[in-house]
């Protein structure tokens, strides 16, 4: 820190009637507002989602956006709708995006949690060149990599199957940052080595001491790759032609396009609705897990 | 990068830590290094329909550099930089700041509203504000019928950019906010305090305690933000359809990128329009870096 600032010789007295301001210190409404202003633009388009979703077709174009139509209120026919047009293929993408997510950012979680512990916890062969290699290959923009991965994997034949889109999501720099930081300051090495005392092996310590002490930089990571994948576009749009493995990100967006394309049919409500049940689980497991994703942000700044 | 151990941990010098690291190491080398090796020798070869693969050395890079629909897309993408970086982080760091404040009523809403959009794909948030800007059902349109005004479309060729620079906004504004504001929440409350014994008002505290404490996470924000615009292309390509006059098939490097290899067939040369954005993209990432260190 450059500025700090010097403490004088401390007045005790002054410091306690300092303390007490501070905690008395009002609220602003000046700032409330400003800041509300940013929260409004936040939630505006949310907001337009939820109200028409519950519309039909018709509606969508002749009612106000910022409020429900004063017609049919469609949500659940919506609903019912998305899930069974095309013989149920919402479904279907719904579970591909399930499973790149489980196996995907869940294998990137794990990675992370094993290589960030390693990189803070042990001294090891060619652990400069691991950094100096990670932290280069960052900065190479993710969807630079995707043409050419796809032409590799388009060689080794794992194009348009799952592995396509799973196998790169198991990577996540970002988590593995967050958990070296998070490794090096949670885990103190006295409690390493008296578990090796005890005779443990390496990934029974890992496990036993080790996850317990890490779960809030975990939940994170796993977060932020949980997003990361549900919200992926670019990799499966480029890996897959058959529409039985496509994401929900993907498969919106064909539903979309529909209505460009000659002899397609216009199904913005389902899309609507479709992109609001896309977000729903995401935003419920942010607002669930707040109190751990909040402190395991908090604790990866530490180090910085 | 500091990587000193303490004494414990150095004398078990050995292979151990690689039980750890390995497996994602191998992954890493799967899908980063190799994708990264594999495109310098596509870009250095071409494919012709006559006379099959051959190494034409430097010459997909020289008519890189004479590519026009590539320059200028990459001047879209410098402008965007350039205008929607700044505005975003700023926005992201005045609300840190004034969370962080502690003189906000209802600060729990607020960090947790403004963070929502980041869990919403971009795909997502494209297909919704493509709605909204519309003239059909959306948002504009109706403020032009109820207040019989007609406003510019936000689809229109001169205001493409900036319509993209919004919806990127809304997406991102949120997470960078709480960086910064997980940032500033680790500084000890014992310096302000003393800085208020000081008589630092406010504004003081911010720019001499709380600004260069958080230049971490700045630095961080700012270099993901860069990353980031120079890879945009879910957000144009999903808007492309409803305007096809105002996003070309080269609005973006990454866009145009796409079109080479997948309805041009041109892997050698999109390979190395993919290497030389990684390239400037690395270089300004390390620039940022840099001065965001030098002047701690």
């Amino acid at each position: 820190m450059t500025t700090a600032v010097q403490t004088p010789a401390a007045n005790k007295q002054l410091t306690v009637t300092q303390k007490a301001r501070r905690k008395k210190r009002q609220g602003s409404v000046v700032l409330t507002v400003l800041t509300a202003l940013m929260a409004l633009y936040s939630l505006v388009p949310l907001a337009w989602l939820i109200f028409n979703s519950s519309k039909t077709q018709g509606d969508l174009f002749t009612s106000f956006g910022l409020w429900f139509s004063d017609g049919h209120f469609a949500l659940w026919d919506n609903i019912r709708d998305t899930f069974t047009y095309n013989d149920g293929i919402f479904l279907r993408w719904f579970g591909n995006t399930l499973l790149y997510v489980v196996v995907g950012a869940g294998g990137a979680t794990l990675l992370a949690a094993l290589a960030g512990y390693g990189l803070a916890k042990f001294s090891f062969v060619g652990k400069r060149a691991v950094f100096a290699i990670v932290l280069g290959a960052v900065a190479v923009p993710g969807t630079a990599l995707a043409v050419p991965t796809f032409l590799m994997f388009s060689k080794l034949g794992l194009t348009n199957t799952p592995w396509a889109v799973i196998i790169p999501s198991l990577i996540s720099p970002f988590g593995l940052y967050l958990m070296w930081t998070f490794a090096s300051q949670a885990i103190p090495d006295e409690m390493l080595e008296a578990a090796r005392m005890d005779g443990a092996g390496e990934f029974r310590t890992f496990f036993r001491i080790s996850v317990p002490l890490l779960a809030p930089g975990i939940v994170t990571v796993a977060l932020f790759s949980i997003v990361a994948t549900w919200n992926n576009y670019f990799l499966p749009l480029i890996m897959l032609k058959d529409p039985d493995w496509y994401p929900l990100t993907v498969g919106l967006n064909a539903w979309n396009a529909q209505s460009t394309t000659a002899g397609g049919e216009a199904v913005y409500n389902l899309v609507i609705t479709g992109s609001l049940l896309t977000i729903l689980p995401l935003l419920a497991a942010f607002l669930l897990l707040q109190r751990y994703w909040q402190s395991g942000l908090s604790a990866g700044s530490v180090k910085e | 990068m500091a990587v000193s151990q303490p004494a414990v941990a150095r004398r078990r010098r050995s292979w151990r830590g690689w039980q750890f690291v390995g497996p994602f190491m191998l992954i890493f080398a799967l899908v980063f290094l190799a994708p990264i090796v594999y495109s310098i020798y596509l870009s250095l070869y071409r494919n012709q329909l006559i006379g099959g693969n051959s190494f034409v050395g430097f010459d997909n890079y020289q008519r890189l550099l004479q590519d026009s629909q590539f320059w200028e897309s990459f001047g879209r993408v410098a402008i965007f930089l350039v205008v929607q970086v700044p505005i975003m982080l700023f926005l992201a760091l005045v609300v840190a700041l004034a969370i962080d404040s502690g003189r906000l009523y209802g600060k729990a809403f607020f960090r947790v509203s403004i963070f929502l959009p980041y869990a919403v794909p971009a795909v997502v948030a494209t297909l919704m504000w493509g709605f909204i800007y519309g003239d059909q059902f959306g948002l504009v349109g109706n403020i032009n019928e109820t207040f019989n005004v007609s406003l510019p479309n936000p689809l229109s060729p001169h205001l493409a950019l900036a319509s993209i620079g919004n919806i990127v906004t809304w997406e991102f504004v949120g997470y960078n906010m709480l960086i910064f504001y997980s940032a500033l929440r680790v500084i000890p409350g014992s310096l302000y305090e003393s800085a208020s014994l000081d008589g630092a008002g406010q504004f003081r505290i911010i720019t001499a305690i709380k600004l260069p404490a958080i230049r971490g996470a700045l630095v961080i924000a700012t270099i993901f933000s860069i990353i980031g615009s120079f890879q945009l292309f879910t957000e144009p390509v999903i808007l492309q359809p409803l305007a096809p006059n105002a996003i070309t098939t080269y609005f973006t490097p990454n866009l145009y990128a796409y079109q080479l290899s997948f309805s041009g067939q041109q892997y050698n040369y999109a390979a190395t329009v993919a290497i030389v954005m990684g390239l400037i993209t690395m270089v300004i990432a390390y620039v940022v870096q840099l001065r965001g260190n030098r002047e701690r």
